[in-house]
């Protein structure tokens, strides 16, 4: 056994991290928001040629093939500096809807090459991210479908353009993406902590009030080490899942990582005072998307519903230790 | 990245698991910290040791059988799985063993280790003082040098396992002219010499945890200072990451209790408390999956430092919410006397012991997040 990140996955974040940080991902999200989605396209091109877009594209289509527990360690990346766009949906979810149906030859070696995508599964995930600009739409309505986009909605996150979908030609049966989905999204929330934590430990280092900074006041170092302690230990569960796939260990892992986030962005909003409070600054970049992403993928209570399901199973070895 | 145990893991779970199930007495015992109990767990103590099962990771020499930190996650967890007794040696062997290995003479090893792992001898902590609790280098209890060792005077308080045990291990200030991290000794101490005077205390559950350490110029021979003179805080915090981060509170015991929490919830499903319980599970699946992170971090040579803080401040809260919520399951029994009650309150202490959870609340915001020290 050995349950940690190989020197592979420490390399993949760090050429993410670096990517993205000297991307102004906050101005892209704001053009994004704002119906420009230039920026955000050109920076989820350059994501592509890193591979992030083909990781889960099998290696025949142009792909690399990768498994779960790469994707969360991208997504924890994509989440920590909030990308903008359809991440979960190009990335992970259409291209493993798409892997066993003869519609995949047609569309996969595109989705590698950086070309967006964009699903709706109903009812968990009942409107499609930013169809407005995807190239492949689906909808996963007793099958796969092609869609198109429908009413628009607005989301809590400006940078989230939500649509209704249309279903359209037939491509196949679904395989089960929903599960795959939920963990990406629960490794971006981790990441949309670990950011929203960072943001408040500088400002709590250099905000100064009664001649000190306030992140010396231990009312405010005792909200920040919870959140750590909270993103820590919802960490190993999103590996966890990654590596075992079980219904219970995806839906523990999604319900830790979203607690933890908005703990995170609560926190963060708190220790930033009225100025966080505002449009300008950019921690409602990372709060809205914490807010946006908890009921995105299957609501809180669905997910404890769905872990209490599996561990109260009459022949249930969910609550065994690790093992074969 | 994987969770499969090897053939060598697998072999050791299924020889544990057997053993335990033939040994495990079908009785609870009384509790370890009255003088019947306290005698009950040492015999049960030395039919674990007879099978090296007393302190698994242990060099073979001093009575363990050299298992991986892997391998003590896994007898952990069949140890609480079986419902075995409490382990009347878990602070000499956590705390003292961990130490004496890392910093221990080998005279000290050969001379304490073995008999640690029978339980010849329990061992109590002795750290906390009227006046250093959370502040523990405050510690006044003076060891001043004579000829051949040194003679101690003082009082410990809330010396856990002091009411049965036979020595005791702990820091004592040997310059009170040295600044407050210096001048400290770590130093072991029979509880049976000549000026020691110890009085049990009563917890909140009616037996006496813990107790009072009266040392009245109590010799100790150079032979049991650990470290050198001096360099006892150094010493002791290598113990301290310990206590906190891994071996006091190993995950099988928040999984076992997860796991009759769910069962328990089977019997009594009260829909409102549906959260606290899947949330009960979850928080030991946390922390068994982060453990096994750690241990593969140890595996490649990583050392457990800081980050022991973010542990005991989880596993800590987890203990009370598990009990917590298994209490409000059994409704208007939840009042009532037995295993749940009991189970809840012990875990009330941990927030308190092992460094309170304020004191590693700011280990965790100054040394893991960065963040300016600040009155305390």
């Amino acid at each position: 056994m050995r349950f940690a990140l190989g020197d592979e996955h420490r390399q993949l974040a760090r050429t993410l991290h670096d990517l993205l940080s000297s991307a102004d991902v906050p101005s892209v999200a704001r053009a994004w928001a704002g119906g420009e989605p230039e920026p955000g396209l050109t920076l989820y091109a350059r994501l592509a040629e890193v591979g992030v877009a083909g990781l889960a594209v099998p290696e025949r289509f142009g792909g690399l093939g990768a498994g779960p527990v790469e994707l969360v360690v991208a997504f924890d990346e994509l989440g920590h500096h909030p990308v903008p766009g359809p991440l979960v949906e190009s990335v992970a979810v259409v291209p493993a809807l798409l892997a066993g149906l003869p519609a995949g030859e047609r569309w996969l070696p595109g989705l590698a090459g950086g070309e967006p995508a964009t699903v709706a599964l109903p009812p968990h995930t009942p409107f499609a991210l930013d169809a407005d600009v995807a190239t492949v739409f689906a909808v996963v309505d007793g099958g796969v479908h092609l869609a198109t986009a429908g009413r628009r909605h607005d989301s809590v996150d400006p940078a989230r353009r939500l649509f209704e979908a249309e279903p359209g030609e037939r491509l196949g049966d679904a395989d089960a993406a929903f599960d795959l989905g939920v963990l990406c999204a629960a490794a971006q929330l981790l990441g949309l902590g670990r950011g929203l934590l960072d943001l408040a430990c500088v400002h709590a280092t250099a905000r100064r009030q009664f001649g000190r900074p306030v992140g010396a006041f231990q009312a405010v170092k005792h909200e920040l080490a919870d959140v750590l302690v909270a993103l820590e230990l919802a960490r190993p569960l999103v590996h966890g899942a990654a590596v075992t796939g079980t219904p219970a260990d995806v839906s523990a892992a999604r319900v830790a990582a979203a607690e933890a986030a908005d703990r995170a962005a609560r926190v963060a909003l708190q220790v930033h005072g009225a100025v966080g409070y505002t449009r300008e600054h950019d921690l409602g970049l990372w709060l809205t998307k914490v807010r946006a992403l908890r009921s995105a993928w299957g609501t809180q209570s669905w997910h404890r519903a769905r872990v209490l399901e599996e561990i109260t199973a009459p022949a249930s070895q969910i609550t065994a230790p690790a093992s074969r | 990245m994987d969770l499969d145990l090897d053939e060598d893991a697998l072999a050791f779970r299924d020889e544990v698991r057997s053993w335990l199930a033939e040994r495990v007495p079908a009785e609870p015992l009384p509790p370890m910290d009255t003088p019947e109990g306290a005698e009950q767990h040492r015999a049960w103590e030395r039919v674990l040791a007879g099978a090296r099962l007393s302190a698994v990771t242990w060099p073979r020499e001093y009575g363990g059988r050299e298992a991986s930190l892997l391998e003590w996650v896994v007898f952990e967890e069949e140890y609480h799985a079986a419902g075995a007794p409490a382990r009347v040696s878990a602070n000499g062997i956590a705390l003292l063993g961990s130490t004496l290995l890392a910093h221990g003479t080998a005279e000290q090893k050969e001379r304490v280790l073995p008999r640690m792992a029978r339980a010849d001898d329990i061992w109590a902590q002795a750290w906390s003082e009227p006046e250093a609790g959370s502040d523990l280098a405050a510690v006044r209890s003076r060891a001043s040098r004579v000829d051949g060792g040194w003679v101690l005077n003082g009082q410990k308080t809330w010396s856990s396992r002091a009411a049965v045990a036979d020595r005791a291990f702990g820091l004592f200030r040997n310059d009170p002219e040295a600044r407050r991290h210096r001048g400290l000794t770590y130093l072991m101490v029979d509880l049976r010499a000549e000026g020691v005077t110890v009085r049990p205390i009563p917890q909140l559950d009616g037996v006496p945890g813990f107790a009072e350490i009266f040392l009245d110029d109590v010799f100790v021979p150079d032979e049991d200072v650990i470290g050198e003179p001096g360099d006892g805080w150094r010493v002791a915090m290598s113990t301290a990451s310990n206590e906190r981060g891994l071996t006091l509170r190993s995950p099988g015991r928040f999984l076992a209790a997860a796991r009759r929490l769910v069962g328990l919830w089977r019997e009594r499903p009260d829909p409102a408390l549906r959260d606290r319980v899947v949330d009960a599970w979850i928080g030991a699946r946390a922390y068994h999956l982060y453990t096994l992170g750690t241990v593969s971090r140890l595996a490649e040579g990583g050392s457990l430092g800081v980050e022991s803080s973010v542990n005991k401040v989880f596993w800590s809260e987890l203990d009370i919410a598990v009990h917590e919520t298994a209490i409000e399951l059994l409704g208007t029994e939840g009042e009532l006397a037995g295993d749940w009650l009991g189970g809840y309150l012990f875990s009330l202490a941990g927030p308190i012991y092992a460094g309170t959870n304020e004191i590693q609340r700011d280990v965790i915001a100054e040394r893991l997040l960065g963040l300016p020290r600040g009155d305390r």
